[in-house]
């Protein structure tokens, strides 16, 4: 696979705040990369950073082997789809998709055919005459895509692209988005926080935090296989153990002895151990490897989500069987439902639900949604 | 349901209560005023309606004589012409050096910014008459401009009393009513859109050309609107600093009006009014027209 873009060893600090540090990524011809992190982990500055925006402090940005650190976004080869559209108020739907072609002084007949072309991709043909402040979100999205594609640019950047839609039109948009990149043979780079939209729409995941790449993978690498304890809790449910690695596919956690699927770890190395809340069978109390208390119930239709007290560490298991608050359970967990991760600066952070309730983790998220929006506002600088 | 609706009922009233006083206001000193020069002006000294005052306007001839001879002209569309020229003159020097100014403000910091338009407002503060005497002190063949360019051992010009002095006087006056729509709209212009034509191929002059401008027209057109209606009427600036030689339609009604030509004074005001009213109307359609492509 041909590499389009390299980051090589980027640092950018704002106010003598860094964003990132020290990022090395490189982006192929052809694929939908996501960047996927909570807010303020410098996902849309990278992104900025590619379409020439900001120029990295250290490092260099490569596109198709030539530094590009300083050339101007109106020179790169690269679109952006905004996170509000950023429209053209005074132009109508034709006159915005027509706008980076009559720049170029592409021929009339030629602009004429091809913003059809490409509002017929997007779905939005018999549009053209219509004012772009009379559009609803989503058909405001769908022109902003097809404005930043009618020039045929090698790389789109999406810039939290579905973040203003509700839920149904988002679900609707990932699948269009995919079918376009699909069909357009461009490369995507999607910024998110939506892990669940990260994992259904890429074909590479990157997972950030703090300025740093954790984690570069496809998506079933890094549910499976996460590597710390930040990309374990951050893409879906994780219970996170301390463990002890006492040889290869042996671990001991929890005061009962695994058999796993890991190895190349120390002899007795302190390890985290990951279990994902569907994949932990219950069984009478007497046959489970651990026992435990469960101590809440929620039923979600498909499964039950319960918390079980394990030596007072809580975890969190998906079952489909029923149990009540105060039973008694044990639990019985398969070798490759074990996944081993090295211990990171995250462990002990993450992965124990002794203060979970879904009302909590809502409220939670809400935050964080209203947190972004704070950060997106001050986060660039105002003016040039 | 029935405390919401009076709940609802009494903030019409407050609403009412609050806009009573402008109310008043408006119709006391812009209603009735206007109605008062429509009447005058179609009306002869005994109130009888009379269309001889719009006919005179123009129709009133005068001979002037210049280097080519004597020459018999229209008094008031001379009058009037040359007080477009002058008011378009002026426009024209607050549009060309407001705009880039509204611009570079817009683009500063918040604190630089507020510095900026307290700087240009301060002068709105002092009252109009000290200004323009100001300016005469500063414009006099022997005034603080002549020298200072003597101290630099030049030629000293002679600016009081021409056309030059006349349009400086309107443009230092009416500079602010230009700058500040036009900085209003740049300022909440949404810097993504910038951002999103960069980087949909536009170098810093296409960011202007195609999407700064088209969107500051609206602040453009306000600003010309509020420069040249009050500079094509005014009648003091001309007095003072074009030393009474230059006979603008503000001064002739004025003129008219200290003559106790009230039915005259009314007509000319009335007709300056439709006019101005039906070139604001067409640059309202212009804009429009812009903002609905």
């Amino acid at each position: 696979m041909k590499k389009i873009i390299e980051l090589k060893n980027i640092t950018k600090s704002f106010d003598g705040q860094v964003v990132l540090d020290n990022i090395n990524l490189d982006i192929y011809d052809n694929e939908f990369l996501t960047l996927l992190g909570p807010s303020g982990c410098g996902k849309t500055t990278t992104l900025r950073l590619i379409a020439g925006f900001e120029s990295p402090d250290v490092g260099d940005i490569v596109f198709l082997g030539e530094k590009i650190n300083h050339v101007p976004p109106y020179k790169r080869n690269v679109n952006t789809v905004f996170q509000r559209y950023a429209l053209f108020p005074h132009l109508n739907v034709f006159e915005n998709v027509a706008f980076p072609l009559r720049e170029k002084r592409v021929a009339k007949g030629e602009i004429e055919t091809k913003v059809r072309e490409m509002l017929a991709l997007v779905a939005l043909t018999g549009f053209e005459k219509r004012s772009v402040t009379s559009l609803s979100g989503g058909q405001q999205q769908r022109v902003a895509i097809a404005r930043a594609l009618v020039s045929s640019p090698r790389v789109l950047l999406l810039d939290e692209p579905l973040a203003a839609l509700d839920l149904k039109l988002r679900k609707d948009m990932q699948q269009e988005l995919k079918k376009i990149q699909k069909a357009t043979g461009i490369t995507f780079v999607f910024v998110t926080h939506d892990q669940e939209e990260a994992l259904s729409m890429s074909d590479t995941v990157v997972v950030m935090s703090e300025g740093r790449i954790q984690q570069i993978g496809t998506p079933i690498d890094i549910y499976n296989e996460p590597e710390n304890a930040f990309v374990a809790d951050f893409i879906g449910e994780s219970n996170i153990v301390d463990g002890i690695m006492l040889e290869d596919r042996k671990v001991s956690f929890s005061g009962h002895v695994f058999d796993c699927v890991d190895e190349g770890f120390g002899h007795r190395e302190p390890v985290d151990v990951v279990v994902r809340p569907e994949d932990v069978d219950i069984v009478p109390a007497e046959k489970g490897m651990l026992r435990g208390v469960v101590t809440s119930d929620t039923f979600l239709g498909v499964h039950y989500e319960i918390i079980v007290d394990i030596d007072g560490f809580k975890w969190m298991i998906q079952t489909t069987d029923f149990t009540d608050v105060d039973e008694h359970i044990g639990l019985y967990i398969e070798p490759d439902a074990i996944h081993i991760m090295r211990k990171s600066e995250y462990s002990g952070l993450f992965g124990d639900y002794s203060s979970y309730s879904m009302e909590m983790d809502e409220i939670g998220v809400l935050e964080e949604e209203a947190l972004e929006e704070v950060l997106e506002e001050t986060e660039v600088p105002h003016g040039e | 349901m029935g405390n919401k609706n009076s709940s609802v009922r009494s903030l019409r009233l407050i609403q009412r209560l609050c806009l009573a006083p402008y109310s008043v206001w408006a119709a006391l000193f812009i209603i009735v005023p206007l109605i008062f020069v429509a009447y005058y002006a179609f009306t002869d000294n005994q109130f009888h309606f009379t269309l001889e005052n719009v006919k005179r306007f123009f129709t009133a001839t005068s001979s002037v004589s210049d280097a080519s001879g004597t020459r018999e002209v229209r008094t008031y569309l001379l009058i009037f012409m040359r007080s477009l020229k002058l008011a378009l003159i002026s426009t024209l020097i607050c549009l060309i050096t407001g705009y880039p100014a509204a611009y570079i403000i817009s683009k500063s910091s918040a604190r630089t910014q507020k510095i900026m338009i307290t700087l240009i407002m301060i002068p709105m503060w002092m009252n109009f008459l000290i200004r323009t005497y100001a300016w005469m002190t500063i414009l006099q063949d022997t005034g603080i401009l002549n020298g200072f360019i003597s101290l630099l051992g030049l030629r000293p010009v002679h600016i009081i009393g021409t056309e030059a002095a006349v349009v400086i006087g309107m443009v230092y006056d009416y500079f602010p009513y230009m700058i500040l729509p036009i900085y209003s709209v740049m300022a909440k212009m949404d810097s993504k859109l910038l951002e999103a034509a960069r980087d949909l191929g536009c170098n810093s002059f296409g960011v202007l050309h195609r999407v700064i401008w088209p969107l500051s027209l609206p602040g453009v057109f306000s600003g010309i609107t509020m420069v040249l209606v009050p500079s094509i009427s005014t009648f003091y600036i001309s007095q003072k600093l074009g030393n009474g030689k230059f006979y603008l339609i503000g001064d002739a009604i004025e003129g008219q009006y200290v003559a106790n030509n009230l039915h005259f004074a009314a007509a000319i005001a009335f007709i300056l009014m439709v006019i101005l009213l039906a070139c604001m109307a067409v640059m309202q359609r212009a804009a429009n027209r812009r903002a609905a492509v």
